[in-house]
């Protein structure tokens, strides 16, 4: 009989010989996937190494939020097509946080009809592909008819098969970027002070939109007008915003797709609200808003939130989607460069790379909001 | 004794009692009942005049789509159902294709039923469900024409990645939880950097991966067919989220489970296969389910890496110029098809995790 200690000590060697076997087959992988590499580029000719960041393209792609030419760097092109995804995932958060509550909070409505419309929109487009409807979307809306036929809304927006008209301030893109920036800043600044979450809202709403006013009054040209509005001119719009029908049918679908998968997770929150806090407000004589706002959503957002932090790290991955509408994203950048260079690991490694750091940005984010809305015992 | 006059409420009654309460309580609640209903019935008579009332449906009036154009034209449908379902597959071995595809169809179904729930017999019907779908399709081993991968495509090829990918990722996830559970810090790291990194990245890129990159690394003998290799890659990311719904099963089993085992010197396969691992399968249910039901949607995404799923067969059976004005049709048509599995899936899901909150209570 083995005494224990010696069992013990068989137990640590095995253990030893397993993870040494796991090291030395994942080297061996490793090696044997290297070597492969090598020898199969030296037989296509290819030169391995980033230099190619610095050559022109010569290609052309569909949407850039800065200014572009075709004889742009394959680093500055790259760029372009992070920041699309970025700019597409981030307005894709905002609006599916946005409607995902309202629809969650209708899916846990006391109301029957209100419960049964919110639940038919769940039910219709979160049990269909999100890419079937980009891809359907995107075929609807390049189905409309030129400038001309444009359907109209309310005389101030225009949605044709060019894209969606849209009013806007007088500014330039740059102008544009910079004071979305200014605005998460001091949504980020008012998360660090104790103000309460609906006040901040407010206070960060209202102040976005007035900072934003006051610099499209000093910057607009001297003799034009604070707002531009798009007016047909002709065979097409001039003024205004133009959003191409690829970044339409992104934002939309991915908004009709999230909303619904949002609206779960906060009809979940809104459900594990303890009931007896919602009847001791109630037997305060509080309004079924004031309940809403004051002790549903505060209370539900403890659960909400990890929950929600995966879901806007979905949406981000989702933008990926683009290439099969021609929406330039980053995927759709690397995978024509790809094409077009034939540097497939670098540029795959640099896809991968960024989307690490997306995720850890917004996982880290959505931690640190979490500990800030923990409810404080004691 | 003093017995009470009313008979007890039926929950129908109750249920309307309270229907009636909330719906048309107040003003406020019968104002918004009335916008809403009218709302949502407006909305779907519209789409039954479109969809049913002012349809055409038989590929030989497609004249009258363009006569009146109120109605939707079901004649593409029609005309091209065979290239959505089946892709490409040779005309006269269709048979063979919906049969494949119902074989997968009938193993779903079979798994959903309480009595399959046993590890050997899962694996069995899954395994058996998939190896009766690639005899069929392939045909050579069992006396049929040939048909490559290549050849596959539509429904039966989208339903074919789904099966594959659940039965390989399956046991990789739970290798993968394991893995990540263990007492050796080399083997939980492995896992760790292997699930969080495949989380971090989108499908379609691990995808394109599997797809493009890999061949590179790979010697030539190894490379093999692309859908295989996507098949591996997909399984691999259906993998890293199992691993994750696994864990959550194996943090709802006491340690001292794992340890009392370990006291009465029972070994490490005998303790998970007998003890903990029944019990992380029932807690793990619901959610695995939920990936099931994702993963069949994510199959979409197989379309953008040159596959020829329903997706892509449903763009190319309108790709015809006499068939593009009824695109819209088509997608309904794809559309409904996978409504139909994922809700049904997703309705099964629901019903299970009522069920087991019930029986925990």
């Amino acid at each position: 009989m083995a005494t224990a200690q010696e069992l013990r000590a068989k137990a640590k060697q095995r253990q030893i010989m397993i993870q040494s076997a796991l090291i030395v087959f994942s080297l061996t992988i490793l090696w044997v996937a290297v070597s492969n590499a090598q020898s199969n580029l030296t037989r296509l000719n290819m030169t391995s190494g980033f230099a190619f960041l610095d050559r022109g393209t010569g290609w052309d792609y569909s949407f850039s939020l800065i200014d572009r030419d075709i004889n742009d760097r394959y680093s500055y092109t790259l760029f372009v097509g992070f920041l699309n995804t970025v700019f597409v995932g981030f307005i894709c958060i905002v609006t599916t946080t946005f409607f995902g509550f309202i629809i969650g909070t209708l899916r846990d409505a006391q109301h029957p009809a209100l419960r049964f419309a919110a639940n038919v929109y769940v039910q219709i487009f979160r049990n269909i592909p999100l890419i079937l409807q980009a891809v359907f979307l995107y075929a609807l809306l390049i189905h409309l008819g030129g400038p001309r036929q444009a359907i109209s809304i309310a005389d101030v927006a225009f949605l044709s098969g060019r894209g969606m008209m849209l009013p806007g301030l007088n500014i330039s893109a740059t102008v544009a970027i910079s004071l979305v920036l200014a605005s998460i800043l001091f949504g980020i600044v008012l998360l660090c002070t104790k103000i309460t979450m609906w006040r901040g809202l407010l206070v960060w709403c209202c102040g976005s939109v007035l900072v934003a006013l006051v610099v499209a009054l000093i910057v607009k040209p001297a003799g034009e007008s604070v707002f531009s509005v798009p007016v047909l001119q002709g065979l097409r719009f001039q003024g205004g915003i133009n959003l191409p029908i690829e970044l339409l049918a992104m934002i939309l679908s991915i908004t009709l797709y999230g909303s619904a998968y949002i609206a779960e997770i906060v009809r979940g929150g809104l459900n594990q609200v303890p009931r007896g806090l919602v009847e001791a407000g109630q037997a305060l004589g509080l309004t079924r808003m004031s309940i809403w706002t004051r002790i549903k959503v505060p209370m539900a957002l403890r659960s909400i939130i990890p929950p929600l932090g995966n879901q806007w790290i979905f949406m981000m991955k989702a933008t990926t989607i683009g290439i099969a509408i021609g929406f330039s994203d980053l995927f759709y950048i690397t995978v024509t460069s790809i094409s077009q260079s034939g540097q497939t690991l670098e540029l795959i490694m640099l896809l991968m790379l960024t989307f690490l750091a997306i995720n850890y940005a917004i996982a880290l984010f959505t931690n640190w909001l979490n500990t800030r809305m923990k409810l404080k015992e004691n | 004794m003093v017995g009470t006059a009313m008979p007890p409420q039926s929950q129908f009654e109750v249920a309307r009692a309270r229907f009636k309460k909330n719906a048309f309580g107040t003003p406020v609640a019968t104002a918004i009942s009335i916008v809403v209903f009218t709302g949502l019935a407006y909305v779907l008579w519209n789409f039954l005049n479109w969809a049913v009332f002012q349809a055409v449906w038989s590929k030989e009036n497609v004249d009258m789509c363009d006569a009146h154009s109120g109605g939707a034209c079901w004649s593409v449908i029609d005309a091209r159902y065979r290239l959505i379902l089946f892709g490409t597959y040779p005309f006269d071995e269709q048979w063979r294709s919906i049969t494949a595809a119902i074989v997968i169809v009938l193993t779903v179904i079979a798994s959903c039923f309480p009595a399959m729930w046993q590890a050997k017999r899962l694996s069995l019907l899954w395994v058996a469900g998939f190896v009766g779908y690639y005899l069929l399709m392939e045909g050579s081993l069992i006396g049929f024409e040939r048909v490559t991968t290549d050849g596959w495509g539509g429904l039966s090829l989208t339903l074919f990645l789904f099966a594959a990918v659940v039965l390989l990722g399956m046991p990789m996830g739970l290798g993968f939880a394991l893995m990540r559970r263990s007492e050796m810090p080399v083997v939980r790291w492995f896992a760790v950097i292997f699930i969080d990194t495949l989380r971090s990245l989108p499908l379609v890129t691990t995808l394109f991966t599997a797809a493009v990159v890999v061949p590179l690394f790979l010697p030539d003998w190894l490379v093999g067919d692309k859908i295989w290799r996507v098949i591996v890659g997909f399984a691999l990311f259906f993998a890293a989220y199992q691993a994750e719904v696994f864990r959550g099963g194996f943090q709802a089993i006491p340690k001292g489970q794992l340890e009392a085992g370990k006291a009465l010197g029972i070994n490490y396969w005998s303790i998970m296969g007998r003890i903990i691992l029944p019990q992380v399968f029932r807690h793990a249910l619901p959610s695995t389910i939920n990936m099931v039901v994702v993963t069949f949607k994510e199959t979409a995404i197989v379309t953008i890496i040159g596959f020829f799923d329903i997706l892509a067969s449903g763009k190319v059976a309108f790709g015809a110029p006499e068939w593009s004005p009824y695109y819209i049709e088509v997608f309904f048509f794809v559309a409904a098809i996978y409504w139909v599995f994922i809700f049904s899936l997703g309705q099964y899901g629901e019903y299970l995790k009522r069920r087991m909150a019930l029986a925990s209570h």
